[in-house]
């Protein structure tokens, strides 16, 4: 390597050969420097980002192997990759589930999730139980098992990481409004009541024969222009939390040059939310079938998953998923007979909220820490890698497919004008049957919470979309669950959580928790997230103690909230105080004194 | 990256794109920002982590501006202006979040050495201690989510690091360090491509850290004194300042500035030479300069002290040697 330097630390066989294995690149190839022709050399930053972008699953493999991120490995990985020493310390530090001290055991780690609903169900009992056995526990924030919680992910040392209730208990609760009705959009008619996870329902066969790729067929039929203007008169809006409309960004993309970009956005970290999950576990063909169609219409090359690293079911079945469609041949040369290229590669996160964010997820997929960019510029015309990209939540993708099965109109046949289609509710907490609920877009909130077997005891508050979401009151189940409606109130439906509180909830633990969690998962690139979270936490804290906020407390922490929700560059910041201040409306914090 | 938006310019030269600026109708050539234009129309805008020779990474938001039609507030230094932007620099809300930047900042970093930023806090009337007085100042006991953070302590968090003297070169005070960036932006893509610092952790405890946090000897660095040379709050300081200091000797005012070539090589960067009571204090180069952009090698930066070696009589020659 010529032009980084590197500490003399040495990695170890074990480290070697778990990096390599994780890698496509030869040992043998200087990693900077590369001979294409007797007079073209491809070197220095150029060929570094090229190959940067495999930092995250060497680091994984390293993590794997010996429980941290040694400098010895960190050297190999740089030198492999052509990353200098102290940006791969950056980024490794950047991630929950990467050490960089030496541990002091060789066993798995227990992620026990300490988020409010898991606190309610009995995580801190269960960690120091776990603890007292013998286990390595780490606290973390939501693990996206809500409607099973206390939930807990084996971070596996020289094993595979593993979820232990994916292999038992019951399967998790699937309800939907619409399924019945065949020319309804349903995203989970085909998962109702079918046996999940069994080989055969996973295979190309079966997956045919309940409906699938009728979706990539009808792409390919209807061509660009068609898809997307179906799209746009369904009035798609993406569902990972900003509702932007999908017909414009697929249309922004796919008017763009090439190379391009899809990227399957599967961080799903926002507290209470585990709809991803359960879709990717429990229809992965469906995902990838989805990313294609994404992908053909726009015309890119390139489809990326970016998945949360604490889901391993669902990335073992999304990849197991890739192989069958690649034999299936909807990927590759000629995806599916379209003439055009794209291929899917999937990608795991290491446990960062923020790389939620679409650009944070970028720099991370790129190999560099989970920041986010500004913008503009915005990922239609520069996303990953620098190149127009459409990135969607996966709920949005399978809409897609219903919009191609259906067609526009009977689309809008469900929802609201201004919110058409149905939406998936994550319920948790104190509700009778917690679980993933498909209803249509409209829906008061006291019918949802009665699907879900009502509230248990007295109602306290809801909380709407997650820890960047606001809490409501007991009045509010009259509110229609529609982007108009809850935005109208002040609220917001985000991702989809709904997080139900009785009156036997501690509701200032739960607020200081959730303003831990902004502390915790700010990037810290920014000032007033960086330091904004840290004030608000130490403030809500002291007004826990207290009993309540006193008047100037108040107004602080409005100042601390307009200007994290002002000035901040992404979402995270601005919405890091929509809780709290919701809270502090509800008096859920005490009364002034 | 050279800033021209005050020098006089033809109309096709390039393209233009006219703004408002506090109702003042500005032109700037296309692809310069709203801070250009700001600066075109007169109006002074603070900054940290924004400087003429490094690209923007508008992470300080102490420069933001209110465009009309956008929900939240732009960062003026790396927003470019668009033909027909309507921004106002000194409405409430640009007040309040400059005010909050800056109370942040104070409220987490010695900002003694920080000239620049106290002027810009008490121009917004910052004030940090209100934190001291309705934080956490005084809290004790347990809290129910307790993993060992730490909030604990009294008193709001701040940014605790001893001073790092690893060398005789510069010295690093990262309790000072309001993480601009701009050290990271001269040691790698801006300036010297070295790499030997990056942003590291995450949050309130993010750091600029070289890996492991080896000490700088050991590290990647070249001693440029490029990261010393941007950094907009003392949190890197050349050794002779920091002894200066050390001592109450550092007056700035004091100081002359002689700029001069480098004597070392033919490229042609130019020095400021910072001299007080005769003695070389500190070597700058202009931001400006077509060579250096205001960046330096170890030899223009720290290589001077012969200047200061005792007088050498040279041996006498004769003409018929030339």
């Amino acid at each position: 390597m010529a032009d980084l330097h590197f500490s003399d630390a040495e990695p170890t066989a074990s480290e070697r050969r778990a990096v390599l294995a994780a890698l496509s690149v030869d040992e043998a190839s200087d990693g900077a420097v590369v001979v294409s022709h007797p007079r073209v050399v491809r070197a220095g930053m150029q060929r570094r980002k090229r190959m940067r972008h495999q930092l995250l699953p060497a680091l994984h493999a390293l993590q794997r192997e010996v429980g941290w991120i040694s400098p010895g490995g960190l050297n190999f990985v740089g030198r492999t990759l052509g990353v200098p020493p102290a940006e791969a310390y950056g980024v490794a530090t950047f991630y929950e589930m990467f050490r960089t001290e030496a541990p002091t055991h060789e066993l798995s780690v227990r992620h026990v999730c300490v988020d409010p609903i898991c606190a309610l169900a009995g995580a801190a009992p269960l960690a120091e139980h776990l603890r007292s056995q013998g286990h390595a526990v780490h606290e973390c924030p939501c693990l996206g098992q809500c409607e099973r919680a206390p939930a807990v992910f084996i971070q596996g040392r020289r094993e595979p990481d593993r979820v232990p209730a994916d292999g038992s208990g019951p399967d998790s609760l699937l309800v939907s409004v619409t399924a019945s009705t065949a020319e309804a959009p349903s995203l989970l008619r085909q998962m109702i009541g079918r046996d999940r996870g069994h080989s055969e329902s996973m295979s190309m066969e079966a997956y045919r024969e309940r409906g699938g790729g009728a979706a990539l067929d009808a792409a390919l039929r209807l061509g660009t222009d068609e898809v997307i203007s179906q799209v746009t008169a369904a009035g798609l809006s993406g569902r990972g939390g900003a509702a932007f409309p999908t017909g414009i960004k697929w249309r922004a993309v796919a008017d763009g040059g090439g190379p391009k970009h899809v990227v399957a956005n599967i961080d799903e970290s926002e507290p209470g939310t585990f709809k991803d999950r359960l879709l990717c576990e429990l229809e992965p063909l469906a995902i990838i079938e989805s990313i294609a169609v994404a992908g053909l219409t726009v015309g890119a090359e390139h489809g990326w998953i970016y998945i949360r690293g604490e889901y391993p079911l669902a990335t073992q079945r999304l990849r197991q998923a890739i192989a069958q469609a690649r034999g299936a041949g909807w990927l590759g040369d000629d995806a599916a007979g379209s003439g055009q290229p794209f291929d899917i590669e999937l990608r795991r996160g290491a446990g960062a909220y923020i790389c939620g964010e679409e650009t944070a997820l970028f720099n991370s997929l790129e190999g560099f820490r989970g920041e986010p960019r500004n913008k503009p510029p915005f990922p239609t015309t520069h996303g990953l890698f620098g190149r127009p990209t459409v990135v969607n939540n996966p709920e949005t993708l399978l809409n897609v497919n219903e919009i191609l099965r259906i067609g526009p109109e009977a689309y809008r046949s469900v929802g609201t004008e201004g919110s058409p289609g149905t939406k998936l509710f994550c319920l948790s907490g104190h509700v009778g049957r917690p679980g993933l609920y498909e209803a249509p877009f409209g829906m008061p909130l006291g019918e949802l919470l009665g699907l879900a077997g009502g509230v248990q005891g007295t109602l306290t508050a809801v909380l709407l979309g997650g820890a960047a979401g606001s809490f409501v009151g007991p009045d509010a189940e009259t509110l229609p669950l529609s982007l108009e409606d809850t935005r109208a109130a002040g609220t917001t439906l985000g991702s989809g959580p709904v997080m139900v509180f009785n009156d036997t909830a501690e509701m200032s633990a739960v607020i200081e928790r959730l303003a831990k969690f902004f502390r915790d998962e700010s990037c810290g690139q920014c000032v007033p997230c960086r330091v904004g979270t840290v004030r608000q936490h130490e403030l809500v804290t002291h007004i826990r103690r207290a009993g309540g906020p006193t008047e100037p407390q108040r107004e602080l922490l409005g100042d601390i909230a307009d200007a994290m929700g002002d000035a901040s560059i992404c979402g995270l910041g601005h919405t890091a105080a929509s809780a709290v201040l919701s809270a502090m409306r509800l008096g859920l914090l005490g009364d002034t004194a | 990256m050279t800033r021209s938006c005050e020098s006089p310019r033809t109309e096709d030269e390039t393209a233009q794109v006219t703004l408002s600026i506090d109702g003042r109708e500005v032109t700037v050539p296309e692809g310069e920002t709203v801070l250009a234009a700001c600066t075109a129309a007169g109006v002074e805008t603070p900054t940290i982590c924004w400087a003429p020779n490094l690209t923007p990474v508008n992470v300080c938001r102490v420069c933001v501006v209110e465009l009309e039609g956008s929900r939240t507030l732009v960062p003026a230094c790396s927003r470019p202006a668009e033909a027909g932007m309507q921004i106002s620099t000194d409405s409430e809300r640009v007040r309040h979040s400059r005010r909050m930047v800056l109370e942040f900042l104070g409220s987490a970093n010695d900002l003694s050495q920080a000239s620049e930023i106290a002027d810009w806090s008490r121009t917004y009337g910052a004030d940090p201690a209100r934190y001291e007085g309705s934080g956490t100042r005084g809290a004790s006991g347990g809290s129910g989510d307790d993993d060992g953070g730490s909030h604990e302590q009294p008193g709001p968090e701040r940014v605790d690091e001893p001073v790092r003297i690893q060398d005789d070169l510069y010295i690093r005070a990262y309790e000072r360090c309001v993480l601009c960036y701009k050290c990271v932006e001269a040691c790698g893509d801006d300036a010297q491509h070295t790499f030997a610092i990056a942003v590291a952790g995450r949050g309130f405890d993010a750091r600029i850290r070289t890996e492991y946090d080896a000490e700088l000897p050991d590290s990647a660095c070249v001693y440029c004194g490029n990261c010393v040379a941007v950094c907009p709050t003392g949190a890197l300081q050349f050794r002779t300042e920091f002894d200066l200091r050390a001592v109450g000797e550092w007056r700035p005012d004091d100081q002359a500035v002689t700029r001069t070539v480098c004597s070392y090589c033919g490229v042609g960067c130019n020095l400021e030479l910072h001299v007080q009571d005769e003695r070389i204090v500190k070597v700058t180069s202009p931001a400006d300069h077509s060579v250096t952009s205001g960046h330096l090698c170890i030899k223009g930066r720290f290589g001077w002290q012969y200047v200061h070696a005792p007088a050498f009589e040279p041996p006498t020659t004769s003409a018929a040697e030339h």
